[in-house]
């Protein structure tokens, strides 16, 4: 004979992804490296972003963790521009978890600078794992459409920098851009919203001022 | 994709707490999972099955309360579902701010079996 009974769990689940994304932030803390989770569609020019960035960080030191499905077209871009980088290829996941940023990271002496980590373009699940970041450097452009807060709320929402990318083209495309506003302020009132186009390499001034501020921050 | 170890996880919530209370079998698991938890609770239930063979949940139901997102006006306070394309309050036109309400991803409860006379 046998009864049933029901016990209260009330237990979150989490996966070891937090655990270790906790850790592996800790541990860049430590070594005075600023992390930033990239995150963007694909196509939105996220590579092309942080070449700008990186062109213009003066003596602070860039590191690159590259999240692709396949390929390494990316890093091999950003290590003929002399950059330590790192590719990570998923082969079909659709977003970087935290055990394999860790693994990733003890690819590189890490020490005094910011590193980068570019996840695999999509707007969904990279909003959704930490990953060990400090922050998270959200990349859209015009030619996306401004409804994209709408439609992928937890990104904008998570974001702490927005940057608008290809604005050269606001002439030929229909961006709306107090409807694309509007969305992220009712979802983020903090993160600010910068305009850059790679094109004419116009626009990054405030974000490196940001990553300043940021890294700063983080080596106190 | 990125159900199958959380679905992994619940199981061996689960199990830990069955044996805590010297069970036989796990009879049902009474999840809650928000929409906006990032797990899809249909993805959740095709996986369940599968690695829950050969565990104490292998005839385990998993019984899945879904919660619907809900915003709070900065005007009004009050909480509303948002419309499509919009994150205006339909009580008042004020703007909604996001809330926790539809992040929730735990186990609520678990039923057991357990044999007669042991607490």
């Amino acid at each position: 004979m046998s009864e049933n009974k029901t016990v209260e769990v009330m237990e979150a689940i989490y996966d070891k992804n937090e655990e270790v994304a906790k850790l592996t932030n800790a541990d860049f803390t430590n070594k005075g490296i600023l992390a930033i989770n990239v995150i963007g569609a694909p196509g939105v020019g996220k590579t092309s972003v942080l070449c700008q960035i990186i062109k213009r960080l003066g003596p602070v030191k860039p590191y690159v963790i590259e999240g692709d499905i396949e390929a390494d077209y990316d890093t091999k871009l950003l290590q003929a521009l002399g950059v330590e980088a790192v590719q990570i290829n998923t082969g079909g996941a659709c977003h970087l978890d935290s055990p394999l940023i860790a693994e990733a990271a003890q690819e590189f002496t890490l020490q005094e600078g910011i590193l980068f980590i570019e996840n695999i373009g999509n707007l969904v699940c990279p909003a959704e794992f930490m990953i060990g970041e400090h922050a998270k450097l959200l990349i859209t452009n015009v030619t996306e459409g401004s409804d994209k807060p709408y439609k992928y709320p937890l990104a904008f929402e998570k974001a702490d920098l927005i940057v608008i990318n290809k604005v050269d083209l606001l002439s030929y495309v229909d961006f709306d851009e107090e409807f694309f506003m509007a969305g992220v302020r009712a979802l983020n009132k903090m993160a600010p919203v910068v305009k850059v186009s790679c094109k004419n390499e116009e626009g990054f001034e405030e974000i490196i001022k940001w990553l300043e501020n940021k890294h700063a921050s983080v080596k106190k | 994709m990125h159900e199958y170890p959380i679905t992994v996880r619940i199981i061996k919530i689960a199990e830990d707490h069955a044996r805590k209370h010297d069970a036989t079998a796990v009879k049902k698991i009474n999840l809650v999972v928000g929409d906006y938890s990032g797990y899809v609770a249909s993805s959740i239930e095709l996986y369940f099955e599968i690695i829950a063979a050969d565990t104490l949940c292998a005839t385990a139901k998993l019984d899945i309360t879904r919660i619907r997102p809900e915003l709070q006006c900065t005007n009004c306070n009050k909480n509303f579902l948002r419309e499509p394309f919009s994150f205006t309050c339909p009580l008042c036109g004020g703007e909604g701010r996001p809330t926790k309400i539809g992040r929730e991803f735990y186990i609520k409860s678990i039923e057991i079996e357990q044999n007669e006379g042991e607490a």
